[in-house]
């Protein structure tokens, strides 16, 4: 869902930010295992990266600000092999595999895991042409779908400028709902002051920008 | 025989609801043959100890030493520190932003995590917490102020949110006192916070 409590920008009362020194990578042996299995179901491709954070986005909203990080990995990830049919929630229950699984389309074995990891590529080719230049002025759309959305409440409706076209990639906001349906956009960098954002009571040396995909604007 | 039962109830509830979830799911996927707990040990271990911001550093500090590296690390920081060769392969879109006297950037990612591993490892706590998101876009100064760091009132600060599947990396600049140090000293300085937006490096600070 696009208005839930993940999408944070802006929000007041959450309190100071709290480095931590010398941060392990993980704090406890189960925040690994979570890691590694939402890589590892992620590999089947049977949901997009969008469609495991829009799991996530999705969780209430006291159970998301109450969670940590890799619990809402696991509630999402557990969400995910339920509506997917991988597990059955009688299974969850019992602590037990009950029935024989499915074939995932891919797996992850363990030559695959000592490889390097590396990030996959989004960008996909097109024969369109990027509709806005480098510097061109833009103002976002003002949208507000029940659905996925990379399109920030604090950047809508916001006049900017275009400062890098990063190529077409993924559409999350289909690509989350359907596996098949990639729908590539083009991608920009737009920049918009902090005044623009903000408003005249806002720190005048701040600039913010997002990554844009090409239907979150128009014209200024 | 009364004292083991004593002590596995005694373990057991030490367990919290979380462990226990997470290692039934693990049970459950495994028993079904989706995952291969040998395969998930070898990632959970890739990040403990492969995988980390020392990655980063060097193609810091080559940048900082190497000024045609530094002009192709800008115009594509993929292809660039693919072509260091000694670093683990990094993937597409790796952004580099870099700081001057009149701009520091820092990179935040409001709407949940998205962070480059390949060239920080995995992001800390704080930068997924609900303070650093919400906050780094309306208030930056203020964030900074919570690591010890501020910038001059006139500095401009930039702030990237991470809303695509680009990832930036934050190339800070080199501190005065530096200017004899090698490659490898100078990767000694770049702290992660410096990659992010965070911190500074510092010449004095070297252990």
């Amino acid at each position: 869902m696009s208005n839930t409590i993940h999408d944070m920008g802006g929000m007041h009362g959450f309190g100071k930010v709290e480095p931590e020194r010398d941060e392990p990578p993980f704090h406890a042996a189960w925040e690994g295992r979570v890691h590694a299995l939402q890589r590892a179901m992620g590999a089947a491709e049977l949901w997009t990266i969008d469609g495991g954070r829009a799991s996530l986005e999705t969780l209430p909203p006291v159970t998301y600000l109450s969670s940590s990080y890799y619990q809402r990995w696991f509630l999402g990830l557990e969400k995910r092999v339920v509506a997917f049919g991988l597990v059955g929630a009688d299974e969850l229950a019992a602590g037990r595999s009950l029935r024989p699984g499915k074939t995932l389309p891919r797996q992850v074995t363990q030559a695959d895991a000592a490889k390097p990891p590396i990030r996959g590529n989004f960008e996909r080719p097109t024969n369109t042409y990027a509709r806005f230049k480098i510097g061109e002025r833009v103002r976002t759309v003002n949208i507000n779908p029940a659905t996925h959305t990379r399109l920030p409440r604090y950047a809508r409706d916001k006049e900017g400028v275009v400062e890098a076209i990063r190529g077409c990639h993924v559409y999350p906001d289909t690509a989350a709902l359907d596996v098949h349906n990639e729908n590539p956009q083009w991608l920009y960098t737009v920049v918009f002051t902090g005044q623009e954002l903000w408003g005249p009571g806002s720190d005048p040396t701040i600039k913010v920008s997002i990554e844009a995909f090409e239907p979150y604007l128009l014209p200024a | 025989m009364a004292d083991r039962e004593h002590d596995h109830g005694h373990d057991h509830s030490e367990l919290s609801d979380i462990q226990l979830r997470v290692r039934a799911l693990e049970t459950i996927l495994t028993e079904k043959g989706y995952v291969d707990p040998a395969a998930l040990d070898t990632l959970v271990e890739s990040y403990e100890t492969r995988i980390g911001p020392k990655v980063g550093a060097q193609i810091v500090a080559r940048a900082w030493t190497d000024p045609q590296f530094k002009a192709a690390l800008l115009k594509d920081a993929t292809a660039a520190a693919n072509g260091l060769g000694h670093i683990s392969p990094v993937g597409s879109h790796l952004i580099a932003v870099e700081n001057t006297p009149q701009t520091h950037n820092l990179v935040v990612c409001t709407l949940c995590s998205c962070y480059p591993w390949e060239v920080l490892g995995l992001p800390p706590v704080w930068y997924k917490s609900a303070p650093y998101r919400s906050r780094a876009v309306i208030d930056p100064r203020g964030v900074l102020g919570d690591f010890g760091l501020t910038l001059p009132p006139d500095t401009g600060i930039r702030i990237w949110d991470s809303t695509a599947e680009t990832r930036f990396i934050v190339l800070p600049m080199r501190p005065a006192g530096t200017e004899n140090w090698g490659e490898e000293r100078l990767a000694e300085i770049v702290t992660r916070d410096c990659m992010i937006g965070t911190g500074l490096p510092q010449a004095e600070s070297r252990k």
